[in-house]
């Protein structure tokens, strides 16, 4: 990947992601259906990931790839972040909590696309960066706070969508109760740099919870069959 | 070996500790190229040699902490490549110095051949106990400082007559003053990966270190995070309004977290327990007397006791894991075991089970790894008796009539373990003559834990009610139970297609072995011949994923084996430039046909004598029931009873040539009989004594040992001294192809073990002595043109 150094070759770049994730969002069987929609393509074309990524790694940040932004953390590759945004399926008027707000990615493309995302971070540094970076980049809609995302944001709830990226061996009951009804929560599961699947866990208008579980590729673990 | 796996992961530091040896392979072409020159000042040589193994130890651990290699970012980023080969480089160093010691031994001091092996050996043998004893006292490092004062003990040692006494006791002097400074000490604190579960605990505000324990076992460490609080509930329903109350976060290696409950006396501060997939026994038994197998940090005693259990054994191998509950955060895990109903064992499961004559309502096996291990395919190279054929039979023997063997493990999508285990239990079941195996199998499954039962008979219709009612209480969904229908499954926690209740049904059914052939995971059932229970990889599954890598796919590739292969690969490549190229390119004092055979000899040597360890390692860790026990016993069995062979092969040596008979020819008989014995034998002696005290298994291990090790530690002394007396100039080289073949070989065997079984090892193992012995005869037993008397 060759130096950018200015706006233009970074919006070109992005440009060439967003290419690419249409051609990876598309069904192999049917390529008239794809994973992800064109209002999320657009948000993802919007966000100046650069921006959001240590210096050290810009010239990687429009790769399909995630990326180390230090502290044991990653920005999530463009392509789980797109399908994780179509997954929760949000309206321009929907408020989204998220919890780990890492890098301010993630937050930085919902914001694009709802009316206000409120984020926890539970590592300083990241928390304090993700906020500067996102003030800088004019995204008003975001607020962002230092702790402990467990029992979510009760100021603000409930919210419409929540997404879950901060790595937990069950999702916790408060963010649950915090997730209207006809809401949706998607978390990644898996190891950095390697999201396994993405668990999209669905509020009925009843209250009740039903979860469904998605390979961020479609992989049939039997073979002959399709 | 161990601080490596502490700052990466343990397949990683196989992989680089393995290559680094190939320092060994590449000391013999650089002692065979500076013959002339090192053999004339031999003991400055030796001397120099121990003391950059003592300096390269420090200089290296210390810069190859700094190499900023991520495993994890290597489907992503090549440079992580050349980071893993610049930490080959750097362990390669100190490696290739302890190995010109002994290299130069043997090619400078030949007569005496059989005396320095043994002497190499036995050194190696009490090194492998002197280690593990001071792991128990030491972390790694502080390990590590103490072993640099051996070579420097030696380079001292050999300085004295050397004619280079002078600078070198001046060198000798300044490392030492710099040890006992502490200066080393400071560069050399471990550098953990960012990306493992305690680097990342300890970013969280707030957190910090409360203690840290070592051992041979692992390093534990005890994190407390008070402003956003540790908790660890894996498989906790959705419909819970349960949530754990505060833990303390232990991490073995820096990784495998799992956490040590506050218990303050009130059971309702537990109820989410009675929440979670490994719950589900306890809705079928009414206070039942419980036997629980890796009991960690008590989580699984917490469920029994919050369950109402009569009593409660929990075995737990690891003393130091046990006395963080019993002892240091008693007060913090409210004394649970304390409890009166509890008695903890620190054993190891197989060895407990095995000398158990209790019957137990129930056995529980809980998560004994973290998600993250098992998900990424880092364990595929770690061999485990807990989940093998023969385990579930003898967990089964200890259940009382009507009890429950209750094995709870991690789901991943699509399943590998989950169906693997179901499938093992299913040839257990089948195995001790029951016909209907699905009579008596149960299966739940949250979002990422299923929990298994197998019942000491059929479940009968009233348990199929409870099962049934548990899951949909707690919207998990069942997997198995008998009599299910598919409108039974997937309700709560839905898939495209219900794999686990599917591959249940398959693998139940009669095409079940066609079942596992086409499915894109290795789920053959494990056993104790081949007990890689973590190995999923499939070769014809590699293309697939590995396209898909990019496309969001990197974790369906079961990344450990590929390590392994790559180390084998590299291995191959590393030996062919640092010993066949360079021997190749030099002029030969010996005829073509006999530096082959000498080369092949020392090769098929190098791959026997590591596979037959290897496998007897492993044959030895489920009989002694414990890994320490076997790696101390075992490994340093073989090398001192190989040893004191050495030693004795001249004298044999001689006799058996006055005889007219070969001496490698008779000392590969008596290892081909003696393997072939106890390969047929050994099952039937472990179980005949498998429930005897640890001290008479011991005994019983180094009297079988010692006649198998004493004849293995023969050929190479006794091809040495044929070497010597006809081609002296190839002794370098044949320490270095030997060392090269035990590099291969330790990860060849590893290979061979999870793809045929460890009896597949033995008997290659015993095929490669036998070409062995025929390269032995065909060599030149004297130099051309020396009479016959």
């Amino acid at each position: 990947m060759l130096a950018l150094a200015d706006d233009a070759n970074y919006a070109a770049a992005r440009a060439a992601m967003v290419e690419e994730l249409w051609l990876y969002a598309q069904f192999v069987d049917d390529p008239d259906e794809t994973r992800v929609s064109d209002t999320v393509m657009k948000s993802m074309g919007a966000v100046k990931r650069h921006e959001l990524v240590p210096s050290t790694q810009r010239r990687y940040a429009y790769e399909n790839r995630p990326l180390p932004i230090g502290y044991g953390q990653t920005i999530s590759q463009p392509y789980i972040v797109a399908l994780m945004t179509e997954l929760i399926d949000v309206d321009d008027g929907d408020v989204v909590l998220e919890v780990g707000t890492g890098s301010g990615y993630q937050a930085a493309i919902l914001a694009e696309l709802v009316d206000h995302v409120y984020s926890i971070e539970i590592i300083e540094a990241l928390a304090t960066r993700a906020r500067q970076d996102l003030e800088r980049l004019g995204y008003g809609n975001i607020t962002t706070k230092l702790g402990d995302g467990y029992y979510g944001w009760k100021k603000y709830a409930p919210f419409d969508a929540i997404i879950v990226t901060a790595a937990a061996s069950h999702v916790p009951p408060p963010l649950i109760e915090q997730l209207k009804p006809g809401g949706r929560m998607v978390i990644p599961v898996g190891e950095r740099f390697m999201t396994q699947t993405l668990l999209l866990l669905e509020k009925t208008e009843k209250g009740e919870v039903i979860t469904r579980q998605f390979g961020a590729v479609r992989f049939v673990p039997l073979t002959g069959e399709h | 070996m161990r601080a490596l796996s502490i700052v990466q992961w343990h397949h990683f530091a196989y992989m680089i500790i393995s290559l680094a040896l190939l320092g060994y392979g590449a000391s013999g072409t650089f002692i065979a190229l500076l013959k002339p020159q090192l053999e004339a000042r031999f003991e400055a040589a030796f001397s120099i040699s121990a003391l950059l193994f003592s300096i390269t130890m420090a200089l290296c651990f210390a810069l190859g902490q700094r190499v900023p290699f991520n495993a994890l970012e290597m489907v992503w980023d090549s440079r992580q490549f050349a980071y893993l080969s610049l930490l080959y480089l750097v362990f390669f160093v100190p490696f290739f110095f302890a190995a010109c010691c002994i290299g130069l031994a043997f090619t400078c001091r030949r007569m005496d051949i059989s005396r320095i092996y043994f002497f190499d050996l036995t050194g190696a043998g009490l090194g492998a106990i002197l280690v593990i004893g001071l792991l128990f006292f030491l972390i790694p490092q502080n390990a590590l400082l103490m072993l640099m004062t051996l070579p420097l003990i030696a380079s001292l040692l050999m300085g004295i007559p050397s004619t280079a006494r002078k600078p070198l006791m001046l060198a000798q002097v300044v490392w030492l003053v710099l040890l006992i400074s502490g200066l080393p000490q400071k560069h050399m604190g471990l550098h953990v990966s960012d990306y493992k579960g305690l680097s990342q605990a300890l970013q969280v505000v707030d957190s910090q270190v409360l203690s840290v324990a070592s051992s041979p076992l692992g390093l534990i460490t005890v994190v407390e995070s008070p402003t956003v609080p540790v908790r660890h509930a894996p498989g906790l329903s959705f419909a819970t309004r349960h949530i754990p109350p505060p833990q303390l976060a232990v991490f073995t290696d820096a990784d495998g977290m799992s956490a040590i409950t506050r218990f303050d006396g009130d059971p309702d501060s537990l109820a989410y327990l009675g929440d979670v997939t490994a719950a589900l026994p306890y809705a079928l038994l009414r206070k039942p007397d419980v036997l629980v197998l890796g009991a960690g940090t008590g989580s699984d005693v917490l469920l029994a006791l919050y369950h109402d259990a009569n009593s409660v054994d929990a075995v737990e191998l690891n003393p130091q894991m046990t006395e963080l509950v019993e002892e240091t955060y008693a007060e913090f895990a409210g004394f649970v075991y304390d409890n009166p109903r509890v008695t903890v064992h620190t054993r190891e499961a197989r060895g407990f089970v095995a000398q158990s004559n209790a019957q137990y309502d129930l056995v529980h096996i809980g998560l004994l790894d973290s998600f993250g291990a098992s998900g990424a395919g880092v364990q595929s190279l770690n061999e485990s008796y807990i989940y093998t054929v023969e385990a579930i039979n003898d967990y089964l023997r200890i259940t009382a009539p009507g009890g429950l063997l209750a094995i709870t493990r991690w789901l991943k999508q699509p399943p590998r373990d989950s169906l693997k285990l179901v499938a093992t239990t299913i040839d257990a079941l089948r195995s001790i003559g029951v016909s209907d195996p699905g009579k008596q199998l149960a299966l739940i499954r949250s979002w990422n834990t299923s929990t298994l039962l197998v019942k000491n008979g059929a479940f009968t219709a009233e348990d199929i009610g409870r099962i049934r009612e548990f899951a949909r209480s707690r919207s998990f969904d069942a997997a198995w139970f008998p009599g299910i229908g598919p409108s039974d499954t997937n309700r709560f926690n839905r898939l495209d297609t219900p794999y686990l209740f599917a591959g249940t049904t398959a693998l139940l059914g009669e095409r079940a072995a066609d079942y596992i052939e086409r499915y894109k995971f290795y789920i053959k059932p494990a056993t104790d011949d081949r007990p890689y229970y973590f190995h999923f990889f499939k070769w014809a599954t590699l293309p697939e994923v590995f396209a898909l890598r990019r496309h969001g796919g990197a974790g369906l590739i079961e990344w450990g084996y590929l390590v392994l292969i790559a180390t084998l690969l590299q291995a191959i490549v590393a030996g062919l430039v640092l010993i066949l190229l360079p021997l190749s390119l030099v002029s030969r004092k010996w005829p073509a046909r006999t530096g082959s055979r000498m080369g092949a000899y020392f090769l098929l040597l190098g791959f026997a004598f590591l596979f037959i360890e290897m496998a007897f390692i492993q044959k030895f860790i489920l009989f002694l029931s414990h890994p320490l026990y076997s790696v101390a016993v075992v490994l340093s069995g073989f090398l001192i009873f190989a040893g004191l062979g050495s030693a004795m092969s001249q004298h044999l040596a001689r006799n058996g040539e006055a005889r007219g008979l070969s001496p490698v020819v008779l000392a590969v008989a008596a290892i081909a009989l003696l393997a072939l014995a106890y390969l047929f034998l050994l099952p039937f002696v472990f179980q005949r004594f498998m429930g005897n005290s640890d001290a008479v298994k011991i005994g019983m291990s180094i009297t079988l040992i010692a006649p198998l090790a004493f004849a293995m530690g023969m050929p190479f002394p006794l091809g040495l001294r044929r070497v010597a007396r006809t081609a002296p100039d190839f002794i370098p080289w044949a320490w270095g192809i030997n060392g090269y073949a035990s590099v291969i070989s330790a990860v060849l065997a590893t290979l061979l073990a999870i793809e045929f079984g460890f009896p597949f090892v033995i008997l290659l193992a015993l095929l490669a002595y036998a070409v062995a012995a025929v390269m032995y005869s065909m060599m030149q037993a004297r130099p051309r043109g020396m009479a016959v008397n």
